[in-house]
């Protein structure tokens, strides 16, 4: 059937309900909404945060700030290449965006853990903490990559895998940014695993969770 | 006018509502998109499946188009990915699936065979004889309470005679046939 005229009565379906359609907005427009969203989940919890605190903390030691703009520049790029990924013919290579933040936000950590000097504003860490920050940024991920995945759903994933991936670790990257402005703490090898281990499983469920939705969906 | 930008004219068109726009850029893809999946590798009986799957994902995937950006390199990548799950259900299917033709031939089917319908005519003929042949009373016994299931309250009153009566009837009629059909399949 080279012509495709042995595809009439599937073609002439198609087009008989045809509906007209609005082009989605690009992604790095989508992308942008989503962490306006982000936006919002932060400044409900700076409302419990000590400002000038978090501004002495931040500015104590470049690897502080460093790590929160990794976490938040992790979370935009994941975001937008997560979108990027999801619309056919689009290049694979958008899954890279998020690699320079990513490795500037674990550098940063490590760094952190490394640094010999401890920094004002901070208070002694608790027993177990690290487990509280886990419990924390898979709670505040969880809702923020339901959301991401919904607006991927519009499009066309065709690589779902790929797409759920980048879209995980666009949620745990915000989840930890989030944490930073109440986290009261220096950092530590505790805190870096426990955070480490909260992206992984953010990262791994969403993968697992979002393809399969996906491939549901039949997109 | 390019022929990708006529695609995308017609791309843009059928985001509008144009059903004819529609049909003729889905026309025009699937020759484009049978060529993409066979270069893939897809078996030539699959192909149709294929580009079918590929104009279905076209639909859905329509709001996804960028009018200003090329229309071809949009539809190559759907083609293809439509082009690997073919070949994975192929793989799938190939892999899992054994075709044994004497386990087929060798399959009962749900009918009796032909002797069996035969037998079970024969033997219905040779009752519904040794009915008739029995004494009146025991043959309406027999028809009420055993071929149409009355109950003996039930058949005490169409017949007019006792439960113990009919009750002795069907117990002397049931006697009379095994004695007769164990005596017609002696001979």
């Amino acid at each position: 059937m080279p012509d495709g005229t042995g595809y009439s009565a599937l073609i002439g379906e198609l087009s008989a309900g045809l509906q007209p359609v609005r082009p989605l907005a690009s992604p790095w427009r989508r992308a942008a909404l989503w962490c306006g969203a982000v936006a919002w989940v932060a400044a409900i919890f700076a409302l419990f945060c000590d400002a000038g605190a978090l501004f002495h903390r931040l500015a104590a030691a470049p690897d502080m700030w460093l790590s929160f703009a990794g976490a938040l520049l992790t979370a935009a790029a994941a975001a937008w290449a997560a979108f990027s990924t999801s619309i056919p013919g689009r290049s694979s290579y958008w899954a890279m965006l998020p690699l320079p933040p990513l490795a500037a936000w674990l550098a940063a950590s490590t760094a952190g853990c490394l640094r010999m000097r401890s920094i004002g504003w901070t208070q002694p860490e608790p027993h177990m903490h690290g487990m509280d920050c886990l419990y924390f940024i898979v709670m505040v991920a969880v809702p923020l990559a339901a959301l991401l995945m919904w607006q991927i759903m519009r499009a066309c994933p065709l690589r779902p895998a790929l797409t759920a991936s980048l879209a995980g670790l666009a949620s745990a990257g915000a989840a930890a940014a989030v944490l930073t402005l109440i986290h009261p703490f220096d950092a530590t090898y505790e805190d870096l695993l426990a955070h480490l281990a909260a992206v992984l499983l953010v990262v791994g469920s969403v993968r697992l969770a979002g393809a399969r939705v996906i491939r549901k969906a039949r997109l | 006018m390019t022929e990708s930008q006529g695609f995308s004219a017609l791309m843009a068109a059928s985001q509008t509502g144009d059903a004819r726009a529609y049909q003729a850029l889905l026309r025009a893809c699937a020759p484009i998109a049978a060529a993409i999946i066979r270069r893939q590798g897809v078996p030539a009986d699959r192909i149709d499946d294929a580009v079918q799957e590929t104009l279905l994902t076209i639909h859905r995937a329509r709001a996804t188009y960028d009018p200003s950006r090329p229309f071809l390199p949009w539809l190559r990548a759907i083609a293809q990915r439509r082009a690997v799950d073919a070949l994975r259900t192929h793989g799938r299917t190939t892999a899992r699936e054994i075709a044994d033709d004497d386990a087929y031939l060798n399959h009962p089917g749900l009918e009796l065979p032909a002797d069996a319908t035969l037998d079970r005519a024969d033997q219905t003929r040779v009752l519904a004889e040794a009915i008739a042949a029995l004494p009146p009373g025991q043959r309406q016994a027999v028809e009420l309470l055993a071929l149409r299931e009355r109950s003996l309250d039930e058949a005490a009153v169409d017949t007019g005679r006792s439960k113990g009566a009919l009750k002795v009837n069907l117990h002397r009629a049931i006697n009379a046939l095994r004695q007769r059909l164990s005596g017609d399949q002696d001979a």
